[in-house]
């Protein structure tokens, strides 16, 4: 499992690979969504999570759909799931080097994207750490509908359309630590958030297995 | 008639709402009643076929 | 139970069933819209409150569209059984259906009371993203070709949008609480008056055996349509 884990990390790495893409769309985003609304910075704080948390899902769904596609077409995906560790545990694994190469950067990048938001410096804390626990929902979830989807060629857009109603409660939780910050309440929303991703990265994996054994089968 | 069917200044809400509605599960209707026709008559032609 | 999974016996079973449902669906409907015509204006919401008797029932249908199709997707699952699989791929355009409905006749019930077309109220917010999933649902079932894949792909999918579907309905109720009051679309006070109360429950009855009515023809179809694919690849 560790040499698939360190594998999946360097396959993300190479120029096809979804980590500087992921980063690069993130930046894009963040720095067109001003040029939608308008340079009023009292305004843009005030959205500035949930841009960014949209922005952050959306980012780490562009890789996901090779996360197991990539494996069934040249055939590693059947060797995977003929080694003696579980498929469960192979695609805990997938979805750890996901996180690590894809959420983790893009939770590091955004204090850095905060500033072109003019967010003010109490709320930065909240916007890390909502990244930081939220992202592992996205991978997690995300990589549930890649292995649901992974023999649709071209699947295009409809990853991101199974995944993205499953995300509301992690863009709502997440976006929401940082309104509460901005509003000076306290609501919970990161412990709801971590609980959120608890659940999604625990019950992921068997989800991701049945999903891949589908698709292996006949 | 006119009385029963009276009502206040939202009425063009209000008949829009069911409106919608009739609207949707006439549509709803129509649509599965064809195809179920169609099915049984695309069926009924193969199973016609000399095999 | 599992008698009834023969597609001979449901097509039988089923087609002696339909004209009594879909009767009894119209008779109650009428007899809903009658009674909501009858029923007096509300004393908070004027006659606006006729909107909940179209408005109640397609969201409760909805709701139970998507728990008859999580729950036939399971069975078609664990026991491997095409009809089951027909089932939830059949109620799944339905449900989608009531819920552009419930969120139509919703939109048309808030306008007059808070003069917005659409109003981030927790019970819409939560239809909306019950309505993507819908359309995620169907849109997985047309995307892979391979009819037996697709059932279990969107079998997984439907389940775990039933073990989210809570979550989302938490978290949105929240997300309400945090922004603005209360959910408000709420009929009359606290507590409905029985004179609202039987149009309700006629239209949701009539609504409910609507639903199933069209449920069944749907699954005829598929089964129609499965016996047609099998009969041109035995005979090609």
């Amino acid at each position: 499992m560790t040499a698939l884990f360190f594998r999946d990390i360097r396959l993300s790495f190479r120029a096809g690979g979804g980590a500087m893409l992921a980063l690069a769309f993130f930046a894009s985003v963040a720095a067109l969504v001003p040029l939608g609304i308008g340079p009023d910075l009292k305004l843009l704080a005030r959205i500035a999570g949930g841009v960014l948390w949209i922005a952050a899902a959306l980012s780490a769904l562009l890789s996901l759909d090779r996360l197991f596609q990539a494996d069934f077409e040249d055939g590693s995906l059947d060797l995977i799931a003929l080694a003696p560790q579980s498929l469960e545990v192979a695609a805990a694994t997938k979805i750890a080097a996901h996180w690590l190469t894809t959420g983790l950067p893009l939770t590091v990048l955004s204090p850095l994207l905060g500033l072109l938001f003019g967010l003010p410096p109490q709320a930065y804390p909240a916007l890390v750490l909502s990244l930081l626990l939220g992202t592992p929902a996205i991978s997690a979830i995300g990589a549930v509908g890649a292995s649901l989807t992974l023999s649709i060629r071209r699947g295009g857009l409809i990853l991101p359309l199974i995944v993205l109603p499953l995300l509301s409660p992690a863009v709502i939780f997440g976006a929401g630590a940082v309104l509460a910050v901005l509003d000076g309440l306290s609501n919970g929303a990161l412990g709801l958030l971590a609980a959120f991703s608890l659940v999604a990265v625990v019950l992921a994996p068997f989800a991701c297995a049945a999903g891949v054994r589908l698709n292996l089968a006949g | 008639m006119s009385g029963f069917f009276a009502l206040d200044q939202y009425a063009n809400f209000i008949w829009a709402a069911y409106g919608v509605s009739v609207l949707g599960i006439a549509a709803a209707i129509v649509l599965c009643v064809q195809a179920h026709a169609r099915a049984k008559a695309r069926l009924a032609n193969l199973e016609k076929e000399p095999s | 139970m599992l008698r009834y999974a023969n597609p001979k016996r449901f097509m039988d079973l089923s087609g002696a069933a339909l004209p009594w449902l879909a009767g009894a669906a119209a008779i109650f409907l009428v007899a809903g819209f009658y009674l909501g015509f009858a029923a007096p204006p509300d004393y908070q919401q004027g006659d606006t409150v006729k909107i909940m008797f179209v408005h109640v029932p397609a969201a409760w249908v909805a709701m139970m569209a998507y728990g008859l199709m999580a729950l036939s997707a399971a069975v078609g699952l664990i026991y491997r059984h095409p009809l089951a699989d027909a089932a939830a791929k059949a109620a799944a355009p339905l449900g989608a259906l009531f819920t552009a409905l419930a969120l139509v006749t919703g939109s048309l019930w808030g306008k007059p009371m808070w003069g917005a077309w659409w109003v981030w109220d927790g019970r819409l917010t939560s239809f909306l993203i019950l309505l993507l999933i819908y359309l995620g649902y169907i849109a997985l079932w047309n995307a892979i070709e391979d009819e037996t894949r697709a059932a279990r792909a969107t079998a997984i999918l439907a389940l775990v949008g039933a073990v989210n579907l809570p979550i989302i309905e938490f978290s949105v109720r929240w997300w309400t609480t945090l922004h603005q009051g209360e959910s408000i679309l709420r009929p009359g006070g606290p507590s409905i008056s029985a004179v609202f109360l039987w149009p309700l429950f006629a239209m949701a009855l009539g609504y409910t055996l609507l639903f199933f009515s069209l449920w069944i023809v749907r699954i005829r179809t598929e089964i129609l349509e499965r016996r047609a694919r099998s009969l041109m690849l035995g005979l090609s």
